[in-house]
């Protein structure tokens, strides 16, 4: 339990504070990088959780893909790399105030419903974690919004390459 | 591992990316923060699945990160077609639907 506490803690100040950087970056493809650090301690606290197939996941849509597709919107809209102006409006201290307020209350919230419970980790949380129990709970619990899913990645695709063509 | 760490840290990455969200100009740098809240959400889904050894929230962790591709994908796409027509992509020039 105290090596998953230490990792726990390392992971989760690593996130944090890059969490902070991608939200007070000036420069747009910094914020991106900090982002992929944010994504992959993500993946990392779910393979601490033994959701293996929900971590690896993880890594290939967000870092492989979402990541990529923020860049190539990076790109193609000429932001500046260089601070010329800066990127936040003038609204930082009450966006600031009303975003505390709100972390004060969700802590306070799960601290008062979860005081000290405790994730047990044992063996049939690892079998949990495996693809093929995932993939029948899909497929036999939740197959109708998977194929509602899969007709909105479609509509998706359609409507990105529509909206984004020249004509 | 108490569950409580987990959820605390989702909050909190939310909460960055509320602040985030009304913060920046530049709306590529909000769609990330938007990922920043969707990321949280994913991490309570899997926190509670571990917790109450239950693959639900696993499952429900995996369509959240097939929704967040599709509105990356739609939101990009989107940003550029403002970029085309407007030659900016600052929230605060994109007021044409101010009264």
């Amino acid at each position: 339990m105290v090596a998953q506490n230490v990792a726990f803690w390392i992971l989760a100040i690593a996130m944090a504070g890059a969490a902070i950087g991608v939200v007070r970056s000036q420069n747009v493809v910094h914020a991106a990088l900090y982002l992929v650090v944010v994504l992959a301690g993500a993946a990392a606290q779910y393979i601490l959780l033994a959701a293996e197939f929900v971590a690896w996941v993880q890594v290939l849509i967000y870092i492989g893909a979402i990541v990529i597709l923020f860049l190539f919107g990076i790109m193609l809209t000429r932001a500046p790399m260089r601070p010329e102006g800066t990127m936040d409006n003038n609204q930082k201290i009450a966006s600031a105030v009303v975003s505390l307020f709100l972390f004060g209350v969700i802590t306070a919230l799960f601290v008062d419903a979860y005081g000290d419970k405790e994730i047990k980790l044992s063996d049939d949380l690892v079998l949990i974690g495996r693809s093929g129990t995932i993939a029948s709970s899909i497929f036999r619990d939740y197959l109708v919004p998977f194929e509602v899913v899969s007709m909105l990645l479609l509509a998706a695709l359609v409507g990105a390459v529509v909206i984004a063509r020249r004509d | 591992m108490a569950l409580n760490n987990f959820l605390i840290l989702s909050a909190f990455l939310f909460c960055t990316g509320v602040y985030g969200v009304l913060v920046r100009k530049n709306a590529v740098l909000v769609l990330m923060s938007i990922e920043l809240m969707l990321n949280a959400v994913n991490i309570n889904l899997v926190a509670y699945s571990a917790f109450h050894h239950e693959v639900t929230g696993q499952v429900f962790a995996l369509f959240v990160i097939t929704i967040a591709a599709a509105e990356v994908g739609i939101g990009l796409a989107i940003v550029l077609l403002i970029y085309r027509n407007a030659h900016s992509v600052d929230l605060d020039d994109i007021d044409q639907l101010k009264g």
